[in-house]
């Protein structure tokens, strides 16, 4: 009968919600109690080193390109033994909104995302983070993880000197 | 002389009494309705200002009061201003007639715990609640905005079907007290208080006093899905915050109806009557605190249909059968 199921309807909410009242709450209590945030949160973005203890980042541009805001800047440069790096490498975390995008893309793992979230301040301007501000002195997610020793440009050995690579073609030769 | 001079100063420390327990309670209902609602959700509710979250509507009022006062710029200034302050003192002069205490004897001459004991008491209340219409009105045709004209007609429209419901279902109380005077009703209630002897009209006031303080299920003046907020869209700040005390205290007030109509008011066993009758008011408040919790909002034509169909004609036959039952145990 609807009106008995309109009244059991009305009735029996009232129960549940008296017995929320003796549960207790399920709020974190943010500033004192602080939850350990899954490795996979995506909060502020670092630059990585590889197990060597050096940089990670060959300054493909590829997570600029990625990033829907355009938040991340860089200038490349070759250094002598041929590996590419970035002189300097900027990403404005004013405008950054978190979507991971650039670690996607990035080929050799150098930026990463971190659980880290709180560090606001007061001035946009100093929420511009350089170079010095992202690189950290470990691997990250991936410690053991080192692109040169898979694509070998230049710093294990001189190009072309690796197992199973040709020696760099010189185009100019093939011209008829 | 100077015994009109103690009467006088008997009563403006009565008033005064009276009108600080109001305020500041009608202060803390706020607070603890937020902390009750946060339990009933499991959170915790406001914990940040002071132990507790006790000083909670001190920081309000402060935010309230340091927040920017927009008035639109075709608003009627005067009525604009004029209609919060309507809301809140309606409510206020509705408390005049509560009796909260059997009288009291204070250097030998008895002070009735009541501020102004009518003998038409039901009346003036029911009068006043009307008039409380006017604040929702006025506050609603003088922002010059549609969002609030349409939200102050529809509240309007709210009030007034209810007040008709809430007035049927006081007929019955009046009928078996004898005396339109609250007095009167309460000392009715001395053996068994009306709520047991007439659950109908208890049950059928209980409700349409929950839409008359415009709360949950019959918040229809706060829907904020398609009328922005209803008659106070275009208030801000502390002309706000009025509007707010004003439900709150109207909330204290119909609570103490409650308790004065169908509860037995002050009157209890071992405690103090005072006590009791705090104890009831704050009793009625949770109740409406628990329903704001668990209920959904009523559709419009639902509240309608709720109040001119279901609510009058019951109360209509309640008023019949309580008659019908006094003159049979008359004879």
């Amino acid at each position: 009968m609807i009106l008995w199921r309109d009244i059991k309807g009305t009735v029996q909410p009232f129960w549940v919600t008296l017995r929320n009242l003796l549960r207790r709450p399920v709020t974190v209590q943010y500033p004192e109690e602080q939850r350990a945030l899954p490795v996979r949160t995506r909060g502020r973005i670092v630059l990585t080193r590889d197990p060597d203890g050096g940089e990670r980042c060959v300054a493909c541009y590829l997570c600029s390109a990625a990033c829907p805001v355009d938040c991340i800047s860089m200038q490349a440069a070759e250094a002598l033994d041929g590996r590419r790096y970035a002189v300097w490498f900027r990403i404005n975390f004013a405008r950054c909104i978190y979507c991971g995008l650039c670690a996607e893309a990035c080929p050799t793992l150098a930026i990463q995302m971190t659980p880290e979230f709180a560090f606001c301040k007061d001035d946009p301007l100093d929420m511009v983070y350089e170079k010095e501000n992202l690189l950290i002195d470990h691997g990250g997610k991936d410690q053991e993880y080192n692109f040169y020793r898979h694509a070998g440009i230049g710093v294990v050995n001189p190009r072309g000197g690796n197992d199973d690579e040709d020696p760099p073609l010189d185009a100019k030769s093939n011209l008829p | 002389m100077t015994e009109g001079l103690i009467t006088l100063a008997l009563i403006l420390v009565k008033l005064g009494m009276v009108f600080f327990v109001l305020l500041s309670g009608a202060a803390y209902l706020v607070l603890i309705e937020r902390k009750l609602l946060g339990r009933m959700q499991l959170r915790y509710g406001p914990n940040r200002a002071g132990p507790g979250g006790m000083f909670q509507p001190l920081a309000d009022a402060i935010k309230l009061i340091t927040k920017e006062d927009l008035i639109p710029a075709q608003a009627d200034k005067v009525i604009f201003f004029v209609a919060p302050g309507l809301a809140t003192l309606t409510a206020l002069l509705a408390f005049a007639v509560v009796p909260f205490a059997p009288p009291m004897t204070v250097f030998g001459r008895e002070v009735p715990l009541v501020v102004c004991d009518l003998n038409i008491g039901v009346l003036y209340f029911l009068g006043l609640s009307s008039l409380a219409v006017y604040g929702v009105a006025l506050g609603g045709w003088a922002s010059n905005s549609k969002y609030a004209l349409l939200g102050g007609i529809r509240s309007l429209a709210q009030l007034l079907s209810y007040e008709l419901a809430m007035g049927l279902s006081l007929v019955p109380v009046v009928l078996m007290a004898r005396s339109f005077s609250l007095t009167d009703i309460v000392l009715a209630q001395q053996n068994l208080p009306f709520a047991v002897l007439n659950p109908l009209a208890f049950l059928i006031f209980l409700i349409s006093v929950a839409a008359e303080s415009k709360r949950i299920p019959f918040d229809l003046p706060e829907a904020e899905n398609e009328l922005v907020a209803g008659f106070h869209t275009e208030y801000s700040g502390m002309r706000f915050g009025l509007f707010f005390v004003g439900e709150y205290i109207n909330m204290m007030i119909l609570g103490a109806m409650v308790t004065v109509f169908f509860l037995g008011g002050w009157q209890g066993p071992w405690l103090p009557p005072i006590l009791w009758f705090l104890l009831k008011v704050l009793a009625v408040a949770f109740l409406f605190i628990w329903m704001r919790a668990t209920l959904p909002r009523l559709r419009y034509d639902q509240l309608m249909h709720f109040g001119w169909k279901v609510l009058i004609p019951l109360s209509l036959v309640n008023v019949l059968i309580t008659g019908a039952v006094l003159l049979a145990m008359q004879n």
